[in-house]
């Protein structure tokens, strides 16, 4: 692999941590989102209140200050812990896989929950009604109508935060995680071939987010086809 | 609230290249959205096959790896080291603006195409019938129907270029987040730096938004529904 300077290798591992790392802060992303939604549909003031404050600061905020915010801010707050703990000052960084994935999840939380409220609010009422005629228990109302016809209108929007998550796990190299954008800019300052190695993340990225735009067209296609 | 007050002229400088930067990448973004967004409607098939590659790259790639691209990436070719060209390649400024430039114009230029094939088939007919000619019809019938539609989604992508200009700070720009990392590694108090800076974003957020919510009453006529 002459193309890539005996780096083929240690970019392969930087692409496998990428997907793993964004499907980690998806998982976690995506309960957030959830929690947030309902929050924001409370009818008790202050819970609503908190969910919008949520998304207003999260989507206000641009994603790499929130990535170094938790960076600092988590070895700051267990460095001060530890000390007390100790007795002694203490210096601990947790791990940047750890802060990475905190940060893209609290992130891709606060855009998820827009698109999950924007599925929840486009089911209609006379639907759940006719569930509920059909002698539906509230939990078979919630499985069998309700959250199908939530995951069918949120899709594209969840597909969108989806891409923008791939894309965003760029930003955790800044904090040094070695991921595909880290390795890159490895291997670009030890060759000073940059052009080349960028050129060869920008493919890489590209190819995962191609890929993922087959995978969400695909389930877009299933989502309108049952029920 | 007291790192705010003892750096105030920082933070002001700060928001002021936020600011040059935000506006410097949308204005060159946008004239260059406006030809890609129409020739990727009515160009000739190569160009518009141009169009796609160019859409699809920008869209497709993280702006973090445009900007280091074009900062470190071109800066390394013989070609650029070794010409004029040196002189605006070498300013970071010029690299961040011209790659938020770059990045804006592939997603405007997607909206403008959304748009413009929104317009409803039959105004255009209409025109067609009347006799106009592709520029009147353009100037007269799709353009104030497109500008509708393109209003609300520019005015997504202008609060997303906003936050965008944070990645400027990656190549030694101290726009707000370059400055809030270095306060946050300097004072050890990154929770009211994160604060103060959030702070500041969400509202340059809230006025944008609010003047974009103007924009879009004043561009849809009084008194008619659509």
């Amino acid at each position: 692999m002459s193309f890539f300077l005996g780096w083929g290798r240690e970019i392969t591992l930087g692409v496998f941590l990428t997907i793993v790392t964004a499907l980690m802060s998806l998982s976690f992303g995506i309960v957030i989102g959830l929690a947030v939604a309902l929050l924001k549909r409370s009818t008790r003031n202050w819970l609503k209140v908190f969910g919008d404050a949520y998304t207003t600061v999260i989507r206000g905020t641009p994603e790499l200050l929130i990535i170094l915010f938790v960076y600092f801010g988590s070895t700051i707050a267990i460095s001060k812990l530890a000390s007390l703990w100790v007795g002694k000052e203490t210096w601990i960084t947790p791990p940047v896989l750890v802060s990475g994935v905190i940060a893209l999840s609290v992130v891709f939380g606060g855009y998820a929950a827009e698109s999950i409220r924007g599925g929840m609010l486009a089911v209609p009422v006379g639907q759940v009604e006719a569930a509920a005629a059909f002698g539906l228990s509230s939990f078979q109302s919630l499985f069998y109508v309700k959250i199908p016809l939530i995951w069918r209108h949120s899709l594209p929007a969840l597909g969108n935060n989806w891409l923008a998550l791939i894309k965003s796990t760029s930003l955790i190299s800044l904090i040094s995680m070695e991921e595909l954008m880290r390795k890159c800019t490895l291997a670009a300052n030890d060759t000073s071939h940059y052009f080349r190695f960028y050129l060869i993340a920008a493919g890489l990225y590209l190819s995962l987010t191609g890929l993922n735009v087959y995978i969400i067209h695909r389930l877009e296609k299933k989502a309108r086809q049952c029920g | 609230m007291d790192i705010f007050i003892d750096n105030y002229r920082l933070y002001l400088q700060a928001l002021v290249t936020t600011l040059s930067l935000m506006g410097a990448g949308l204005a060159s973004g946008f004239i260059l959205a406006v030809p890609i967004g129409l020739l990727a409607i009515e160009g000739p098939r190569p160009i518009r096959f141009l169009t796609t590659i160019h859409m699809t790259f920008f869209r497709g790639t993280p702006l973090l790896v445009q900007v280091f691209m074009i900062y470190y990436g071109l800066g390394q070719i013989d070609l650029v080291r070794h010409s004029f060209l040196w002189t605006v390649f070498k300013e970071p400024f010029f690299c961040a603006v011209l790659a938020l430039a770059l990045n804006t114009s592939a997603y405007t230029a997607n909206i403008i195409k959304g748009a413009v094939l929104s317009v409803p088939k039959g105004e255009v007919e209409a025109g067609q019938a009347f006799g106009f000619s592709r520029l009147k019809l353009y100037s007269h019938i799709i353009a104030p129907s497109a500008l509708r539609l393109f209003l609300p989604a520019y005015g997504s992508e202008v609060i997303i270029i906003l936050k965008a200009t944070s990645l400027a700070s990656t190549i030694t720009l101290l726009d707000l987040t370059g400055l809030a990392k270095n306060l946050m590694s300097r004072t050890f108090r990154p929770f009211e730096t994160f604060f103060i800076t959030a702070l500041i974003y969400v509202t340059l957020v809230f006025i944008l938004t609010r003047i974009f919510k103007i924009i879009e009453s004043q561009a849809t006529p009084k008194g008619e529904e659509f």
